[in-house]
């Protein structure tokens, strides 16, 4: 079939040089598409089912089973961790919005130059010292129990809010940083040219540099988010009934570790899908810089 | 009257001496080429003079008033003296046309219906229309050049500096962009101009001044610089060029 055309353009005389056709389309061969598909997916059948043979055949897998995966205990705990997840999934929310906006600023005043920031400057570097040198775990516990014992007169008194407070408080100096890098990953000319225009160091920062150094780090910024939505659990130690708390609160009435499981599921649910959408988002921007460099 | 003026211009880096006591003078509508080897302070010089880069000693008059006038502002200065730099520096996150409009708008508070308008009138001289809503990555390096030269010119300033604007293009580019500058030439702006094309130089510029060591060791006319050269130190650096084929 394809040969058929060639004596046509062979017939067009030797004086005018064609190119070679374009190769044949690989067409879609069924065979050849799923020869691998299928030995690769009975392998992963052999070897997977292999492991879980290996383990269901152990001689306490029915124990293990009983304590980690009891349907019934699951089906029972699901409506109580979902009902916590929610408000993981809130405060996550809540959180990171609040701790885009925190962090930005404060690599802002961190990054401008100007001698009468100086104060503040230095204000930024020890909070980010104090911030990142302390436990996560450890502010949660100092904001979400301390500051509601202490009644303050016009303040939120819940375990919940200074809970918040804590870990907006500790991701906001990881982020600071990672926006910083971004600024200081700009090039200079940027600021040269900005400048060159009249544009006052305030200016060459909102309209200029903020906008690359954003997407500068937003790979990076990814994976933050991802470690903020685990990390919310942590709140569950002041008492806030999140996901891990109710899954505990499962546990505590049934000796029976079921209901966590529900909990990391759901977490994996959320989890995974960010993750995916952090390596697309780092993909792509290296995609574009390649792009640009070359 | 000089419309640029610099006296004994001293500038370190650090401990490193970059300038040291300069006197340059550019007249009305004068082209002047600084010229020599890498690190001998010409962009240095060229940056000081629209305080880029803060001269450590000495006076910068534009039209005879100190560049650190009050008269200027932080704005007036800039709005009088443009500088197109060796790569470009447009903003990568916006359109040619808001690349363009940015200072008109948030510096001499211009609207964006102004701003655009006289834009488009700017990129239309330089037959750059259609890439107004374009984003630099996606022009080749000369066109980038040419929308940082209507960028440059937005505020219709009375000095254009220029800072080794070719040494970036492919060389089939070059033209294109020695083109505007003979074009702003015959429009009467007055330009230093920073180059390696020493051909260029001699077509274009008034007056040629070749530093070497932050200090300019030699000036004159083009044609007298490039034949004739009186400092040793000239004619070493013009037989380097020409041995490089490049002259």
């Amino acid at each position: 079939m394809t040969d058929s055309q060639s004596p046509q353009t062979g017939s067009l005389g030797g004086a005018e040089r064609r190119p070679p056709p374009p190769p044949p389309g690989r067409s879609y061969n069924w065979r050849e598409a799923l020869a691998p598909s299928l030995i690769s997916l009975i392998s992963i059948v052999v070897v997977f089912g292999a492991l879980a043979w290996v383990i269901t055949s152990a001689e306490q897998w029915p124990r293990i089973k009983l304590q980690f995966f009891n349907i019934d205990a699951m089906i029972a705990a699901f409506p109580r961790v979902l009902q916590g997840f929610w408000i993981n999934m809130r405060i996550w929310l809540i959180v990171l919005v609040c701790i885009l906006v925190l962090g930005i600023a404060l690599a802002v005043i961190r990054s401008l130059r100007a001698p009468w920031f100086a104060p503040f400057r230095l204000m930024v570097i020890l909070y980010i010292d104090l911030f990142r040198g302390l436990p996560a775990l450890l502010l949660v516990l100092l904001f979400g129990f301390g500051i509601p014992a202490l009644n303050l007169p016009g303040l939120p008194s819940s375990s919940l809010f200074w809970g918040a407070v804590a870990m907006m408080l500790s991701y906001s100096a990881y982020v600071c940083e990672i926006y910083r890098s971004g600024i200081d990953a700009v090039h200079e000319g940027q600021w040269a040219a900005a400048k060159s225009l009249g544009l006052t160091e305030w200016q060459t920062m909102i309209y200029a540099v903020l906008p690359q150094a954003v997407r500068n780090v937003m790979p990076a910024m990814m994976n933050i988010v991802v470690a903020l939505q685990k990390d919310v659990a942590l709140l569950s130690i002041i008492g806030v009934r999140d996901a891990v708390r109710e899954a505990q609160i499962y546990t505590a009435s049934t000796f029976n570790y079921s209901s966590l499981i529900v909990a990391a599921g759901l977490f994996l649910l959320a989890t995974i899908p960010m993750a995916r959408l952090a390596d697309y988002v780092t993909r792509r921007d290296r995609a574009r810089r390649l792009q640009v460099g070359g | 009257m000089p419309r640029v003026q610099l006296s004994e211009v001293t500038k370190y880096f650090g401990e490193k001496l970059v300038l040291d006591q300069v006197d340059l003078s550019v007249d009305l509508h004068e082209v002047v080429c600084l010229i020599g080897a890498s690190g001998s302070g010409k962009s240095t010089l060229l940056r000081c003079i629209n305080r880029l880069v803060k001269a450590d000693y000495g006076d910068i008059y534009l039209d005879d008033v100190p560049v650190t006038d009050q008269r200027f502002g932080k704005v007036g200065l800039h709005k009088r003296i443009g500088i197109v730099f060796q790569s470009y520096n447009l903003f990568p996150h916006l359109t040619v046309l808001d690349n363009l409009t940015l200072a008109p708008r948030k510096v001499h508070g211009k609207s964006r219906k102004d701003a655009e308008a006289s834009a488009l009138e700017q990129l239309d001289r330089f037959g750059m229309n259609s890439f107004a809503k374009a984003y630099p990555e996606q022009l080749s390096g000369g066109q980038q050049q040419r929308v940082a030269f209507v960028r440059a010119l937005m505020n219709k300033p009375d000095v254009l500096l220029l800072d080794e604007v070719t040494a970036a293009l492919d060389p089939e580019l070059v033209g294109d962009v020695l083109g505007i500058i003979k074009e702003l030439k015959a429009q009467g702006m007055t330009m230093v101009i920073v180059t390696h094309e020493m051909g260029f130089a001699r077509d274009v510029a008034d007056r040629v001044c070749f530093l070497e060591g932050g200090r300019i060791l030699e000036e004159g006319d083009p044609n007298r610089m490039f034949n004739d050269p009186q400092h040793e130190r000239t004619q070493a650096f013009l037989d380097r060029i020409i041995e490089a084929g490049r002259l």
